[in-house]
């Protein structure tokens, strides 16, 4: 076979194709402009690395874990999770409406999830590292923790209770 | 032109040796599935399979393991052995290297297969640690993986034989499909090779203390990314090079068919921690940037979508096809082969729209680790990959057997089960996702479970109930053609489907016949992408935070 000419040799492209490129282009651009203003403008954040720990032996604010206000309305919540009773540690929170809280979550032993239903709170939880996430609660209502991620035979029984309260 | 190839009953019987594998693990694996279905629908058939299988999770695992990477596997390597063999019309180069990393990975299989089965494995196909499973499970999962590169190098070798032939001519298409998904896939495994030869095997044998649990992560996921891809690709292989023959036409665009090829091998590798957005232990930038190259990767994929569906619609117009929308219609869907792909081009739209809301980095939060995660994969490699195999399945296994399709009209109620099952299957998944119900989970054990998601469960149930039912036609139809007494008439030959392409792949520009920019770009963007991150990883490891648990927690 000759070989052909190389002037013939170009990238065709369809003009209905190149169309569609553009507008795959265009989309993408959106989505990403969306999600870059949604997280760097409007705060909606995901984990980042923020310590680590050794699961053996959790020290500070571990040792007792649960809630603490820091100032009237803002709170910090450490849960650690456990896969030798399937719980978190505390099993139960309650915090006035209105409060901004901060959640900080480790194991003691293998891997865990913490989903607070109807938020956007959603940490995988490494032993050796604490995930911190905030959120401000504006609705009173009773908001499931959940685990997410599979840490044995319990796996299904573990979750917790954050109840937010009418001032 | 080149001169043709007769397969050997030799190669047929090789690639047949693949099928039989995969059939096999997809039997067995598929049989947990409804198992799991049913239990979310308040039917829980686990306790009566005590003592031989003891939990939910033991299932998933043997569901996960074999309908996702072993099945998906054999079926690849040996799809490839015959697009290799046809592409370049020629035997492979060393036969025996192939059959070496054949047998590498069925005695991987094995041995894997052992520690699940017996209950000492039941760690889920991302084993992630300090869940620690028995040895022979790492090993087992590593020569499955090293005889699957071995299989691909005995392509690369048959490549070069056919290159010294064949100087001046374009790689032919299938052949090249092939080549490009299993270099890719020779980056992709490097992540979970490196996690269980530093780390898991070392640690499983007791020769090191622990784990580094977020290393690890990032280990599995440099790999789990582009193991989607080597799911897909093999079925775009089909549905570029194959299935417009299949429907009566030719491939739309040879050169976009080989960019897009090349943008995936560039793409895939470089954008795992997209399944990491949650964790703690890599920095929110990091994760931003890896969502914007998947984006990059939806591009790709587009140009899929249009190249595939030009190709077909002029296909069904030639067949006399009208309207806007209308020629789909005359699109041959008496054809189980051709009706599975179409059906599973279709259910991977809605898996490549969830695809991009699982990448948009804080979005992610709202549905990570929920069912809305199995719910979309079940619509790309359960449903793209799968159901597409399933389809190349209808011609493959008469081809190998010289026997014909067992009712081929089955085959096409086949596939149809597979799709409705699965639009209600995923679609409930999905909405139980964005309620907040978590993945990896017997929900109908589980406390927490609102009124609100019953509905749903239900449908989790009954679709998982009607892939079954496919499943099983599909595994009946191939034992039954496989093991039928009727043969092929001497004129009734199967012709492996291989489509031309409207333009002359010679006149495919140079750039897209050429390895090593395109190889060098992937090291380079892996490693502008990765690099930072698993030195400070690896310089920050930390053995003693990741110790198996005292009592196994299964």
């Amino acid at each position: 076979m000759s070989a052909p000419n190389d002037a013939k040799r170009t990238l065709h492209i369809d003009p209905y194709e190149k169309n569609w490129m553009r507008i795959s282009i265009i989309l993408v651009i959106v989505f990403a402009a969306a999600v870059t203003v949604a997280g760097f403008a409007l705060g909606f954040q995901v984990p980042s690395p923020e310590e680590r720990v050794d699961p053996n032996n959790l020290t500070g604010p571990w040792e007792n874990p649960g809630l603490r206000e820091l100032s009237p309305g803002v709170y910090e919540l450490y849960v650690i999770g456990n896969a030798t009773t399937w719980q978190f540690e505390p099993r139960d929170v309650e915090i006035p409406v209105d409060s901004t809280v901060t959640i900080y979550v480790t194991s003691r032993d293998i891997q865990h999830g913490f989903k607070l239903q109807d938020t956007n709170i959603n940490m995988q939880i490494l032993p050796g590292q604490v995930s911190k996430l905030t959120h401000v609660f504006e609705e009173a209502g009773e908001y499931p923790y959940i685990c997410t991620e599979y840490c044995g035979v319990g796996h299904a029984a573990m979750f917790g209770n954050l109840t937010v309260v009418e001032k | 032109m080149l001169a043709t190839y007769d397969v050997t009953k030799t190669d047929k019987r090789f690639i047949g040796a693949h099928i039989l594998v995969a059939v096999i693990a997809l039997s067995i694996g598929s049989l947990f599935g409804p198992l799991q279905a049913f239990q979310f629908s308040g039917v829980d058939l686990y306790p009566y399979l005590q003592p031989v299988f003891k939990s939910y999770y033991q299932g998933l695992t043997i569901h996960g393991v074999l309908n996702a990477l072993v099945w998906t596997t054999f079926f690849i390597t040996g799809f490839f052995t015959l697009t290799t063999i046809l592409g370049f019309k020629r035997g492979l180069r060393y036969p025996k290297l192939n059959r070496v990393g054949f047998w590498t990975m069925v005695a991987g299989l094995v041995m894997a297969a052992i520690p699940i089965l017996l209950d000492e494995a039941t760690v889920l196909y991302t084993f992630y640690p300090p869940l620690q499973a028995n040895w022979a499970f790492y090993t087992g999962l590593t020569l499955v993986v090293v005889g699957s590169w071995i299989e691909g190098y005995g392509f690369f070798f048959t490549y070069r034989a056919w290159r010294k032939e064949n100087p001046d001519t374009r790689t032919p298409f299938i052949a090249f499909g092939g080549l490009v998904t299993m270099a890719m896939w020779q980056f992709a495994t490097l992540g979970i090779a490196v996690e269980i030869l530093t780390m898991l095997l070392p640690w499983s044998l007791g020769l090191i203390e622990g784990t580094d649990p977020q290393l690890a992560r990032t280990y599995f996921w440099f790999t789990g990314h582009p193991l989607v891809y080597f799911w897909l690709l093999p079925a775009y292989v089909s549905w570029y090079g194959m299935l417009p023959k299949q429907a009566g036409g030719k491939l739309f665009s040879d050169s976009l068919a080989r960019l897009a090829m090349w943008l995936f091998l560039l793409l895939s590798v470089p954008l795992g921690f997209h399944h990491q957005f949650v964790d703690p232990g890599i920095p929110a930038g990091w994760k931003y940037i890896h969502a914007v190259l998947t984006y990059s990767v939806f591009l790709p994929s587009m140009l899929t979508a249009f190249t595939v569906i030009a190709s077909l619609e002029r296909a069904a117009r030639k067949r006399g096809g009208r309207g806007l929308f209308g020629w789909v219609r005359a699109l041959p869907w008496s054809n189980g082969s051709v009706a599975a792909q179409l059906l599973a081009g279709i259910l991977f739209m809605f898996g490549g729209i969830g695809g991009l809301t699982n990448a948009s980095y804080n979005v992610n939060l709202v549905i990570h680790n929920t069912t809305w995660v199995p719910g979309h994969f079940h619509l790309t490699v359960a449903s793209a990959a799968t159901l597409s195999f399933m389809g190349i399945s209808y011609w493959l296994v008469p081809w190998i057997t010289g026997k014909p399709l067992w009712k081929p009209r089955l085959a096409v109620i086949q596939t149809w089960t597979w799709f409705i099952g699965m639009l209600i299957f995923s679609n409930a998944m999905h909405v139980l996702g964005l309620l907040g119900a978590p993945r990896r989970t017997p929900l109908g054990v589980a406390p927490y479970v609102s009124e609100e998601w019953s509905g749903h469960l239900l449908r989790v149930g009954l679709g998982g109930a009607i892939l079954f039912v496919s499943a099983v036609m599909f595994v009946w139809i191939v034992a039954r053609t496989t093991w039928g007494k009727e043969r092929l008439g001497a004129n009734e030959e199967i012709e492996v489907p291989i489509a031309e392409s409207e333009q002359d792949p010679q006149l495919t520009p140079l750039w897209l016949d050429r390895w090593v920019p395109w190889i060098v770009g992937t090291v380079l963007l892996i490693l502008v992408a990765y690099g930072p991150q698993l030195i400070d990883q690896i310089a920050n490891i930390d053995l003693g935070s990741g110790q198996a648990p005292s009592i196994r927690p299964w």
